[in-house]
Formats: C-alpha cells, sequence, structure tokens
C-alpha cells in the first residue's frame, strides 16, 4: 500500500513509473495531486491533458480523466475540452520542449485568449525523452547533443512569455520546495482565466550529465542556494538576478475568461437554446 | 463529552518502488535515513520528527507517514 494520497488519485498499478532514479517529474506530479487534494476537487471534474517527452507520461500515472495527445499539442486539445465542458478543471501538464518550442505558438495563443485551464510546465532544461537535445529553455553556453560545442540561443523565460502573451496567472516553483509547487499550483487552479506554473525540475541523466551538474542532490542543492522569492528579487537590481530562480506567484491580473465570452456569443446569437437538449 | 483521539504516525517504504536516489537521505534534517543496496532505510526511527520533508521530496512515492487514528470513545473531561 502507498500513501493515501498516492492510492486515491494515481494509476498505481502502473508504479513505479519509468522516470529515472531522481528525476524531478514524480515530485511534480506528486504536487499536482496535492495540490488537487487539498481544494478538495471532484475527481471526476478533473482533466489531465499532456503532450509528448518524459514529463508528458504523467497522464498516464494520474488517475483523472486524462488524455495523452501529440507533441506540442497539449493545448489545442485542452481549449477544444475546456469549450466543449466548461464545468471541468483542465490541468495540462507539459515538458520545456512541449510547451515552448513545437508548442510555442499554441502557447501565446491559449495565454492571449485566456483560456480557463492551469498549464503546469515540468522545465527541465532540455530534451529528455529524446535523449538530451537543447530546448528553448537551455541556458545560454550550455550542451546538449544538438549543441555540442555550446548552445548560442538565448533561453526563453516561460513564465515571463506567457506573462507577455496575455496569461493572467504566472508562478514558479523548483523541486527543491515542493509545498512552494503545491501552493503556487493551488492558486493557479483557483485563478479564473488561463495559469501557468513553471516547475524548475531536474534531469540528471541528459541535462545533468551533459552539463558536469554533479548527481541528481547537486543539482537539487542549486537549485536551493540560487532561488529567490519574488519579493525579494524586486528589490534587487538586475545583475544579482542574472542566473537565479525568482519563485512565487509572479504576475495575476484580471482579464474575460475565453469560455465565458464565448458563452455569452452562443447566448446573444441564438437567444438562449440548449444546444444539448435542442 | 470530549473524544480523545491518538494519532500514531509511522514511517513507511515500499522497496520496490524507491530508485536508491538518495534525495530523501540528503535531505533529512534529522539524519534518519539511509540506502543499503540502493534501498532507502530507516535507521534512527527515534529521531523522526515527521517533517514529511522525505515524503514530498521522493520522486517515486517510496517513502511517506502512515497515520492511524485511534479514537478512544467515552471519555468524560470530567473524570
Ligand atoms: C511532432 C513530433 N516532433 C518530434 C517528436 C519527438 N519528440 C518527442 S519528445 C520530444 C521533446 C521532449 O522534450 P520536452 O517536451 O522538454 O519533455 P521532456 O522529455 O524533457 O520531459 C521530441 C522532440 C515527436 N514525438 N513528435
Ligand atoms: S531522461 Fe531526464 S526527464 Fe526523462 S525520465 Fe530521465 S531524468 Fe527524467
Ligand atoms: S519525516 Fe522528516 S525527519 Fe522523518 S525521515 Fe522524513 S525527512 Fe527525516
Ligand atoms: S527519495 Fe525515494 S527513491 Fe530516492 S532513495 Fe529516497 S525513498 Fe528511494
Amino acid at each position: 500500500m502507498a500513501s493515501q494520497l498516492v492510492e486515491k488519485y494515481m494509476r498505481t498499478e502502473h508504479l513505479p513509473h519509468i522516470w529515472c532514479p531522481g528525476c524531478g517529474n514524480g515530485v511534480i506530479m506528486h504536487a499536482v495531486v496535492r495540490a488537487i487534494d487539498k481544494l478538495e476537487l471532484d475527481k471526476n471534474k478533473v482533466c489531465i491533458v499532456s503532450g509528448i517527452g518524459c514529463s508528458s507520461r504523467a497522464a498516464g500515472y494520474l488517475d483523472f480523466n486524462t488524455i495523452h495527445t501529440t507533441h506540442g499539442r497539449a493545448l489545442a486539445f485542452a481549449t477544444g475540452i475546456k469549450l466543449a465542458k466548461p464545468e471541468l478543471e483542465v490541468v495540462v501538464i507539459a515538458g520545456d520542449g512541449d510547451i515552448a518550442a513545437i508548442g510555442g505558438n499554441h502557447l501565446i495563443h491559449a495565454a492571449r485568449r485566456n483560456v480557463g485551464m492551469t498549464v503546469v510546465v515540468i522545465n527541465n532544461n532540455i530534451y529528455g525523452m529524446t535523449g538530451g537535445q537543447y530546448s528553448p529553455a537551455t541556458p545560454a553556453g550550455e550542451f546538449g547533443t544538438t549543441a555540442p560545442y555550446g548552445n548560442i540561443d538565448r533561453p526563453f523565460d516561460i513564465a515571463a512569455l506567457a506573462a507577455g502573451a496575455g496569461a493572467s496567472f504566472t508562478a514558479r516553483g523548483t523541486v527543491y520546495n515542493p509545498a512552494q509547487i503545491t501552493s503556487c499550483i493551488q492558486k493557479g487552479i483557483l485563478h479564473k482565466g488561463f495559469s501557468l506554473i513553471e516547475c524548475i525540475s531536474v534531469c540528471p541523466v541528459y541535462y545533468g550529465r551533459k552539463n558536469k551538474k554533479g548527481s541528481v542532490i547537486d543539482m537539487i542543492k542549486w537549485q536551493r542556494d540560487n532561488s529567490i522569492p519574488v519579493e525579494k528579487a524586486g528589490k534587487l537590481p538586475p545583475e544579482e538576478l542574472k542566473g537565479k530562480i525568482v519563485t512565487g506567484v509572479l504576475s495575476q491580473a484580471t482579464y474575460p475568461e475565453y469560455t465565458e465570452e464565448y458563452a455569452k456569443i452562443i447566448e446573444k446569437v441564438s437567444g438562449g437554446i440548449n444546444y444539448e437538449q435542442a | 463529552m470530549v473524544k480523545l483521539v491518538i494519532v500514531m504516525k509511522t514511517l513507511k517504504t515500499i522497496d520496490k518502488w524507491c530508485k536508491g536516489c538518495g534525495i530523501c537521505v540528503e535531505f533529512c534534517p534529522k539524519n534518519v535515513l539511509g540506502l543499503i543496496d540502493d534501498k532507502v532505510t530507516v535507521q534512527n526511527k527515534e529521531e523522526c520528527i515527521f517533517c514529511g520533508q522525505c515524503e514530498l521530496r521522493c520522486p517515486d512515492y517510496a517513502i511517506f507517514a502512515e497515520e492511524n487514528n485511534y479514537e478512544q470513545a467515552g471519555f468524560n473531561a470530567r473524570q
């Protein structure tokens, strides 16, 4: 028997999961179910949507309505689900490649539309599943199998990208501090509109080895020693924030939510026809 | 009538799920845990303060605190 939380919300017959020893995916998946449990959401009213990647396999382990879709397209599927069933709590779990490389266009438009969903990004700074290619979140100068001499791209700040595109809630945490991730996810779910929580993860096998980051414990300690709460970061000059991870709730705004606006249009045009009964 | 509830906490480990990453061992504030043959073991049970950090950080759900509540019915505060 596993813990009550794991027994209640995970498909334990599929555990242990296939993720490598120390991989941050398991910690973040645990934070997702803890947040859902704390909010006492009805399991049958939650839908977990993922794309493709190591992180996206979470949809297979979680015991809710779940859908494991195609690489980069989780947000497109999630938008459709939310429009068809606005009463569902839609939670997307996506890797940095999934959400910001191939899925970057879906990200900016779902954020711009402010579709009511919660996006949990598992940012391990690399493509894990396919063997360590650099992603749009790989810091400049770091290595990947496709950047054998060092990456010359500047990385995206995924939370800032989403906020800039119109996301109404953004937050960030690290696997060093799973309690903070849990609380950010809770706030993200409670927030009405498009919420994105960037969880800084660890991929000790590809990112860690390629970049000589030491053991997974060294990588987690690095997060501990380089995180700055957003309240404190606001008082520091930009030079002191270089290479640091700013954590907490980063932005929050009130914009019209997409499915509500859509329902209003239907109401206006149809004069209130109930299509489910008609 | 006052209900007396005794909460018993016990550390549980799941050998089959533990991948021996050592994260729980390293971050336990009380040095309760260790690894033997790449599996987590509870070595200083008495020191555990049930802070829950091992459970939060284990990527494999292989360590957790189990809670058992025992209710003592019929307990009257005046007695
Ligand atoms: C359309 C398409 N292009 C490419 C791939 C190959 N592919 C699978 S996962 C992946 C990237 C995984 O990286 P990320 O999304 O960051 O997730 P991680 O594995 O690191 O969790 C790629 C390029 C694919 N499956 N489908
Ligand atoms: S390759 Fe990296 S991201 Fe994928 S399971 Fe292994 S450690 Fe995790
Ligand atoms: S609950 Fe806290 S003190 Fe007890 S073993 Fe886990 S980390 Fe250590
Ligand atoms: S953190 Fe989990 S998987 Fe890693 S050694 Fe501890 S119990 Fe095992």
